[in-house]
């Protein structure tokens, strides 16, 4: 078989010409197979189904394989999208999910949780005609999927080991990007990770009806076959310090932490028992898989369930609590529907879910009763006012105007601060007012042998920008210890 | 996974264990704590560390059997693994030359986490004075080593059957009122630390209490163990586990402490029938 990846390899022109553009032009969309909104909401199964290969058989071909693909300037990570496309049409998949491998190391978590609506689907040449673009992250599920299940798994190719060691700290998407990529240029690397499992936010974060946990374990299966090593419980700047490491023989660090700490919004009543963060609530439930009787960590189960949020994480921990049993949950935000910041997709899936939705809305105050335990939340009813400096309309109070909500439990989901955890550990990383850490368009902090991304840089953002700094930082990071 | 060298029984429900733990025998100073779980399906729990052997590679941990998570670890023995053991955590004791004496205070289980900061202080050339306090007197823990860095040791019971009868604050009182103070530091359980904090405030004597909350990751990620202290709100994992005794709001750390009882209650029925 011809592996090309050009775009003037014979097998690709023929593909080419087998439909015409407006034939391609003319085929409609894809419709993802989804579980039955009242069937799902008490299940914990996947919602996506993904597509069949009929249907991306279909879809594969609405791509006109662009001379100048717009989409791929879209993606983080660089993958050749229309070369694994016209792979899958010419009914090669396992040579697609090598093309996507290439440049990806999770292709399938990207294909289930990376926003693709905002980036190469953003730029596809449908959407300049008003169409739907190609559903590129379907069609890259259905690749690593299909790989997956194939019994086939190609491990990407490793360079001959060069000795060198490097430390990723840190195993979440970041991390897991950055040490695959060092990997396959042959360096020797081991990946610390905090808690007592790999993975990160894909692990302790995104709950199982999103991504399921046995998809990321093969992902950090892979990259254990390609040599990298995985030290969970060990915590860089506590276990051992960079400079304890340094001495071990540790060459050079990829620091992605993450953003570790949780924002409460200060006001009263904040305390009461009942009330917590996303974090500790998801956290819980997919890594303590509190909810199952069989393990330790308990979990509440709100009937009347408050999340104060509007971005991934609230939609997440809403979608949660109703499969954990709520009678209603609510989801408090204090804008309206157009600057909510979740993904589409997961908005329509939580009001399909029976998510009650009370937006232009903030709590102000929690009241508990005499154990302490949260029983009302005394919401300041909002409006939108003057677009701030991101062209986003701020919310403003509308005067005198609240509504009290009886709630058992809340879920605090207004973002998160980069954890304080590694600068305070080494005070020679330098960090901005947010506390994030100084890096670099090469992502190098102010530590020559220390790259940084993902959330502890950019203090919060999506798994598809913290894979793209990983791969970034592991090129930078090369350059850096082949110039030593 | 970190093999238990060696355990002790204190008492019949409070066990002492060696861990192999190198990294963290190496790197912990007295205050910091590590979380443990046992078992696949365990919780992760905090524990302050009591102690650290360098050449063996070990640390001390000192465990009560409350619940389903302190059961299982105390019902671990020599040659068994616990399945992890992640740390050193928190922010270390402030160790400083006093001009006077520090007031060391434990209740019991209270005292294992206190000997590593006697011995700090010890060390620092200060003047240490101990009071240990407990309900009876098979519950005083590790009286040898605490004399051993102290300068003066004063027992409580409850019930009177080792050393003075009375609470923990009365032994307080009597050495404040005996020579002067300048620090104390109070661990024990929760409603101890309260009155411990309200008696120091009384004689302006500044007080360090270390807590003890509910965690889950143990390094600032999920806030299950925020406090109120001086009105503002902190995270025990990462601002703590030590903080100024009279800024710490005790009746909602207590409140809190509370939260999952209903359910530990139950869990730890169930974990009893099926031993």
């Amino acid at each position: 078989m011809d592996n090309s990846i050009s775009r003037d390899a014979a097998w690709r022109e023929e593909i080419r010409k087998s439909m015409s553009p407006k034939d391609r032009m003319a085929i409609e969309r894809v419709k993802m197979t989804e579980v039955e909104p009242n069937i799902r909401n008490k299940s914990y199964i996947e919602v996506n189904q993904g597509l069949t290969a009929e249907q991306a058989l279909l879809e594969a071909k609405r791509c006109l394989d662009c001379p100048n693909p717009a989409c791929m300037t879209g993606c983080p990570v660089e993958i050749n999208i229309p070369t694994f496309i016209k792979n899958i049409e010419r009914g090669e998949i396992l040579e697609a999910a090598r093309v996507i491998k290439n440049t990806s190391t999770l292709p399938a978590v990207c294909g289930r949780v990376c926003p693709q609506e905002k980036q190469c689907e953003s730029k596809c040449i449908h959407t300049k005609t008003g169409k739907p673009a190609v559903a590129i992250g379907y069609l890259e599920r259905f690749t690593a999927d299909y790989e997956r299940n194939s019994g086939k798994m190609a491990i990407p190719e490793v360079a001959p080991a060069n000795g060198k060691k490097v430390a990723v700290v840190g195993s979440g998407p970041a991390g897991l990007t950055c040490a695959g990529e060092m990997a396959k240029l042959g360096y020797d690397v081991t990946v610390f990770e905090a808690l007592h499992e790999i993975g990160g936010v894909l692990k302790y974060g995104i709950p199982e009806f999103r991504l399921p946990n046995s998809i990321v374990e093969v992902e950090i299966d892979n990259l254990r076959k390609m040599g990298v090593k995985f030290e969970p419980d060990f915590i860089v700047g506590k276990t051992a310090t960079m400079n304890e490491l340094r001495e071990e023989g540790f060459k050079a660090f990829f620091v992605a932490s993450g953003a570790g700490l949780p924002r409460f919004m200060g006001i009263p009543g904040e305390n009461a028992i009942g009330i917590m963060s996303s974090n500790e609530y998801l956290t819980r439930v997919n890594l303590m898989h509190a909810a199952d009787q069989e393990f330790d960590t308990p979990v509440f189960f709100g009937k009347n369930v408050v999340v104060v949020g509007g971005g991934n994480t609230a939609m997440d921990s809403v979608r949660t609590a109703k499969r954990l049993g709520a009678d209603h949950v609510y989801l408090v935000y204090r804008r309206s529907m157009d600057e909510m910041p979740a993904r589409k997709e997961e908005i329509k899936h939580a009001q399909e879910e029976g998510i009650e939705f009370m937006l232009l809305h903030n709590p102000i105050e929690y009241i508990a009763d005499e154990k302490g335990h949260v029983k009302q939340v005394i919401l300041q009813v909002m409006e939108l006012g003057e677009p701030d400096e991101r062209g986003r309309r701020s919310p403003v109070a509308v005067e005198g105007k609240t509504v009290t909500l009886d709630t058992d439990m809340v879920v605090v989901s207004v973002g998160v601060s980069p954890n304080p955890l590694i600068p305070n550990a080494h005070p020679d990383l330098k960090t901005t007012q947010k506390g994030t850490l100084e890096a670099t368009d090469e992502l190098q902090t102010t530590v020559e042998d220390v790259f940084a991304g993902g959330d502890i840089v950019r203090g919060g953002a999506t798994v598809i920008l913290a894979m793209g700094d990983g791969r970034k930082a592991a090129a930078n990071m090369h350059k850096y210890l082949q110039s030593k | 996974m970190n093999l238990i060298v060696a355990k002790e029984h204190f008492s019949e429900n409070v066990v002492m264990l060696e861990i192999e733990a190198p990294r963290i025998a190496k790197s912990r100073r007295a205050g910091h704590f590590v979380i443990v779980r046992v078992g696949e399906k365990g919780e992760r729990i905090p524990l302050t560390i009591a102690g650290s052997n360098l050449e063996k590679g070990t640390i001390t941990l000192v465990a009560q059997r409350v619940g389903v998570s302190s059961s299982k670890l105390t019902d671990l023995n020599v040659g068994d693994y616990v399945t992890d053991v992640v740390g050193p955590l928190g922010q270390a004791t402030k160790i400083e030359k006093q001009e006077g004496a520090v007031l060391c205070c434990g209740g019991g289980v209270g005292v294992a986490p206190l000997l590593p900061i006697i011995q700090a202080h010890k060390a620092a050339g200060n003047r240490v004075i101990s009071v240990l306090a407990a309900r009876t007197k098979d519950l005083i823990i590790l009286e040898d080593e605490v004399r051993k860095s102290s300068d003066e040791v004063i027992i409580m019971t409850d019930d009177g059957s080792y050393g003075e009868k009375g609470v923990v604050t009365v032994g307080m009182e009597k050495a404040i009122e005996s020579e002067k103070i300048s620090e104390a530091v109070v661990i024990g359980p929760p409603i101890m630390m309260k009155f411990a904090a309200l008696c120091t405030k009384k004689y302006n004597v500044p007080t360090v209490v270390s807590l003890n909350t509910v965690m889950v990751d143990g390094t600032g990620m999920c806030g299950a163990c925020r406090v109120t202290v001086g009105g503002k709100t902190k995270f025990v994992c990462v601002d703590g586990p030590e903080f100024d005794a009279h800024q710490v709001d005790f009746d909602e750390m207590l409140k809190r402490m509370g939260g999952y009882k209903a359910q530990e209650a139950e869990a730890f029925e169930r974990y009893k029938a099926c031993k």
